[in-house]
């Protein structure tokens, strides 16, 4: 398998959301803002990027019977990495996504690649499929962010876009764009758009 | 009592754990095809909630919170750094002792959680709420009734869910849609029903 298809193809054809059905717990909560959608993609690149690599580093001498618990905390030490660099350099950010980062822990995508790629094939290419899986949660992530904070207050990452009507402007914000239920309908439409792309997705 | 109790309907509805902070979503999804697989899912995370988040709420007490090993005579030490790796440890532990009971004294219960007592580890809704219990500041007693409440409010929520994809197989859904999709879609709805309960002070 080529280094570019390991990228490219958790993108669109093998999405881990919208297909693999991973990873939708903590992915939801941080869209209604632009600016921890990006900070949020960010670590969930990194972190399963990394524990991808390690796993695979080690797993000629993991038995197998413990290999969940030495996977868990491989993942668990690098998001308290995380959640400390971000602590120091985005605290406010960080701030206000509160638990959200500590739950990349359990964020499906991690551990499902680790047991799932990393566990059978070399570091560099578990590392390259870390960073495209990564890469596919945060299409999705971006899509839903993009849509929530610009109809739902009418700006992209802080910066005013459309002018409110409050501010004597034209745009009335919807405020349902910035309620939880928004982000299902968003990713629901964003699977129907994939799927009707790529028909061999659908299921019966 | 009072103080508990609203705390409690708090944690079962208002601050509903899978539909309005979107913890256990994995699992939530892919588990809820029928009502009575997600019934044992759903009894199975509130065990393992009432026990885990008062466990962890002792461990931050007495172990991790700033100052918090005073008892043993040290000071000025703060381990919260390490919750994250702490919590989980504990989670995985006692999803493996209850496993292991459960199939020594109970093994009919054993049976028919099956697949999904391991799962429960990676569920986010457990970790969710013990993070959330550390955040708010819960004593044991509080954190006692969150557990369970929250727990409680989760295993609704896939119930219904269920139910109502279980009715769904009968509806002509569009192509794209089937499967994932419409279930999105469904669950976005519910989130609004369970939004008819923001708002209100208990």
């Amino acid at each position: 398998m080529s280094i570019k298809k390991n990228l490219i193809d958790p993108i669109f054809n093998n999405n881990p959301i919208a297909l693999q059905i991973l990873g939708i717990c903590s992915a939801l909560a941080v869209t209604t803002k632009l600016e921890s959608v990006l900070v949020m993609c960010l670590a969930v690149i990194v972190v399963t990027a990394l524990s991808n690599f390690c796993v695979s580093l080690i797993r000629n001498n993991i038995p197998s019977s413990i290999r969940i618990i030495v996977q868990m905390t491989i993942i668990a030490s690098l998001v308290i990495l995380t959640d400390q660099v971000l602590k120091a350099f985005v605290y406010d950010v960080a701030k206000s996504m509160s638990v959200y980062i500590g739950l990349i822990i359990t964020n499906c995508i991690v551990m499902g690649r680790a047991e799932a790629y990393a566990m059978k094939n070399g570091p560099v290419m578990s590392l390259i499929d870390g960073i495209g899986n990564g890469l596919g949660y945060s299409i999705v992530l971006l899509f839903v962010g993009v849509f929530r904070e610009l109809l739902g207050s009418g700006a992209l990452l802080g910066i005013e876009i459309f002018k409110l009507k409050n501010a004597g402007g034209w745009f009335q914000p919807d405020g349902m764009f910035l309620l939880s239920p928004m982000a299902f309908f968003l990713i629901g439409f964003f699977i129907w758009g994939v799927r009707t792309w790529k028909p061999e997705q659908v299921e019966h | 009592m009072e103080h508990y109790l609203s705390l409690l309907m708090k944690a079962i509805f208002v601050e509903n754990l899978a539909l309005a902070f979107f913890l256990g979503m994995c699992t939530f999804l892919a588990v809820s095809k029928k009502v009575s697989t997600s019934i044992g899912l759903g009894i199975a995370v509130i065990v393992v909630q009432t026990i885990t988040i008062p466990m962890n709420n002792l461990l931050y007490t007495y172990l991790l919170k700033a100052d918090a090993l005073a008892w043993a005579g040290v000071t000025g030490v703060d381990l919260s750094f390490l919750g994250l790796i702490c919590y989980i440890g504990v989670i995985a532990a006692i999803v493996q002792i209850l496993e292991m009971t459960l199939d020594k004294f109970f093994p009919a219960l054993y049976s028919a959680l099956g697949i999904f007592l391991p799962l429960i580890t990676v569920n986010c809704a457990i970790l969710g709420g013990s993070l959330f219990m550390v955040e708010r500041d819960y004593n044991l007693t509080e954190s006692v009734v969150f557990g369970f409440g929250s727990g409680l409010g989760w295993a609704i929520a896939i119930v219904l869910l269920a139910g109502i994809r279980e009715k769904m197989s009968y509806s002509d859904v569009p192509d794209g849609l089937k499967g994932l999709g419409i279930t999105f879609i469904t669950v976005g709805l519910m989130a609004i029903g369970f939004l008819s309960f923001s708002g209100i002070q208990l």
